[in-house]
């Protein structure tokens, strides 16, 4: 039977991809950098126009793709709680503009040079703007960090850049939708309105709303949370403000054990449906047409390299952190990834910008999803080997002398 | 002492001071309840050089580690002029005959003299401990009594 053949060619085509996955990711980690990169080139291999095209898991994808977007925002959310935001974004709202400025620019430069007007604008600043808080947060970790001096204020940045989102992403989604300048201030008018909304409910009432979806059974509890999630994500979407921000709302309404417990139960299910969502977006894209942005790629990794490290630098030594630990917050903020990958499949999927914007989103997120921890484990050697030869330069005048570490 | 607390946004809280000679120590308390301990750089006191990962019962047994020969101390300071008194503290190490049993059941005050004043366990102190508290590998004992009395004490909680 047709049927029975077709499921048989799905489920080979995805378990076979899904392992491929595994062994890709094993490796990733093990070489210490983000599986993103590796699941984006596992999709273009497989993809229309790469080296064995698979066509018999489109509508597993199309949907896994979406839940994955969801499951994305929502455990962004569940992360933080309404008061880690808004203490966030008081203590480091002039840092969050400087990394809006700095880094939102480049992307919007590139398009415009590359003539893809005012949307493709819009959506390039996004893909170069926003770090990604996963690889940031699990760099840290790996690196023995999280206790460092510089690291609150890398957290709060990302703190700020993820609240930028919930207003960014409406934004976009509007615009995209083709409503102009006009409905686009709109959606922005919309998206602050239901974020207070969101922030105060979550501050007053999110023992509520916890409670509407805590469950004692992990099965009752996961349905509840991944329905709910949905649920609120299709709302928004009919809505035109975006389903993404919605599940990231709903995130951060949720609060305490029942957000800690709800992070167990999705991670593996997040890590399942992500993989899937670059995977697509993959598949999406044709290789052949990374060779002509490839340039523009390069360009763009090494000026928001820059640009991130000169942000990490500022806000570091607004809080009196010495040189040394103002690179390694710098660099820290390097890495691009999910976020970047979920705005340009947004701008996508919408039509209204052309299949070189796919291009040039993957290839930038190639690059920077191995150049962020490469770059924040190398600044430390880099930055000793360079005062090491001022020193000896010193040395040759009037003596300096290193204590070094003496336990 | 003046204790740096600062909040890491989907992270936990970070708890951090100076020693006396200038080296930073600090706890960081993840929100999923484990510990890290952490030790700064001398160099480059913004930056962490070990980071030591702590389960709930390993704080308590450091914590217990590092407050016991306060207490001890307290004790014996107290006793000092009571000639002949000595303060110990007996720890109960695992394949302990008494690990799991109670602390009447070690009967030591019949056999040595001693008194048991305290029992450390995780990071908190339980004073006038009766004879059905139950002992478990990883409590210490802190004991009162003479040297002789202290030295069977030992052994006998060592082997039985």
């Amino acid at each position: 039977m047709g049927d029975g053949h077709s499921t048989a060619t799905a489920l080979i085509e995805l378990g076979a991809v899904l392992f491929g996955l595994g062994v890709l990711g094993r490796l990733a980690w093990r070489i210490g950098v983000s599986p993103i990169p590796l699941y984006l080139l596992g999709g273009l291999a497989f993809g229309a126009g790469g080296l064995v095209p698979l066509h018999g898991i489109g509508s597993f994808a199309g949907l896994g793709a979406e839940i994955g977007v969801v499951l994305l925002l929502l455990l962004l959310g569940l992360e933080y709680s309404a008061d880690e935001l808004i203490t966030g974004m008081r203590r480091s709202w002039l840092a969050g503009i400087v990394d809006i400025v700095l880094n939102a620019a480049p992307g919007a430069a590139v398009a415009v040079i590359l003539g893809w007007g005012p949307i493709g604008a819009l959506a390039m600043a996004g893909v170069t703007y926003i770090s990604s808080s996963g690889i940031v947060a699990k760099v840290l970790g790996d690196l023995g960090r999280l206790g460092n001096r510089e690291t609150p204020v890398v957290l709060s940045i990302l703190v700020f850049e993820d609240l930028a989102m919930a207003f960014y992403l409406p934004i976009l989604t509007a615009v995209l939708a083709g409503v102009g300048l006009v409905g686009g201030l709109k959606a922005l008018g919309i998206a602050l309105v239901t974020i207070t909304v969101v922030l105060v409910v979550a501050l007053r009432y999110g023992r509520i709303v916890s409670a509407v979806v805590d469950a004692r059974e992990p099965e009752v509890f996961l349905l509840r949370v991944l329905g709910a999630a949905l649920l609120v994500a299709g709302l928004a979407s009919a809505l035109q403000v975006s389903a993404a921000v919605g599940a990231f709302l709903l995130g951060i309404a949720i609060s305490g054990s029942t957000a800690e417990n709800a992070t167990k139960l999705l991670e593996p299910l997040r890590d399942l449906f992500a993989a899937v969502f670059f995977v697509l977006f993959g598949l999406n894209t044709d290789p052949a047409t990374i060779p002509p942005v490839l340039g523009a790629a390069v360009l763009l990794a090494i000026v928001t390299t820059l640009t991130k490290l000169l942000t990490g630098w500022w806000a570091a030594r607004r809080q009196g952190v010495a040189r040394l630990g103002r690179l390694r917050a710098g660099a820290a903020l390097v890495a691009r990834g999910e976020f970047s990958i979920v705005i340009a499949g947004l701008a996508v999927a919408s039509g209204a910008v052309g299949g070189e914007l796919a291009a040039l989103a993957t290839a930038y997120v190639l690059l920077m999803a191995i150049a962020g921890p490469v770059a924040a484990r190398v600044v430390e050697p880099v930055a000793g080997w360079f005062s090491r030869r001022r020193q000896r330069v010193v040395e040759a005048g009037p003596g300096e002398v290193s204590p070094g570490e003496v336990s | 002492m003046n204790v740096n607390v600062t909040p890491l946004p989907g992270i936990g809280v970070q708890q951090d001071f100076a020693t006396r000679d200038g080296r930073r120590l600090g706890v960081i308390t993840h929100k999923d309840g484990h510990a890290e301990l952490l030790v700064f750089r001398r160099d480059d006191p913004d930056a962490v050089i070990v980071a030591v990962p702590l389960t709930a019962a390993e704080s308590g047994t450091l914590a217990s580690l590092l407050g016991a020969p306060h207490l001890v101390e307290h004790i014996a300071a107290q006793n000092r002029d009571v000639t002949g008194i000595e303060t110990h503290q007996l720890a109960v190490v695992p394949g302990s005959p008494f690990d799991g049993r109670t602390l009447g059941d070690t009967t030591l005050r019949t056999r040595t003299g001693a008194s048991i004043v305290a029992i450390l366990r995780g990071g908190t102190v339980h004073p006038s401990p009766r004879p059905d508290f139950g002992l478990t590998a990883g409590d210490l004992i802190v004991v009162v009594g003479t040297a002789d009395g202290l030295a069977e004490a030992a052994r006998i909680i060592d082997n039985g």
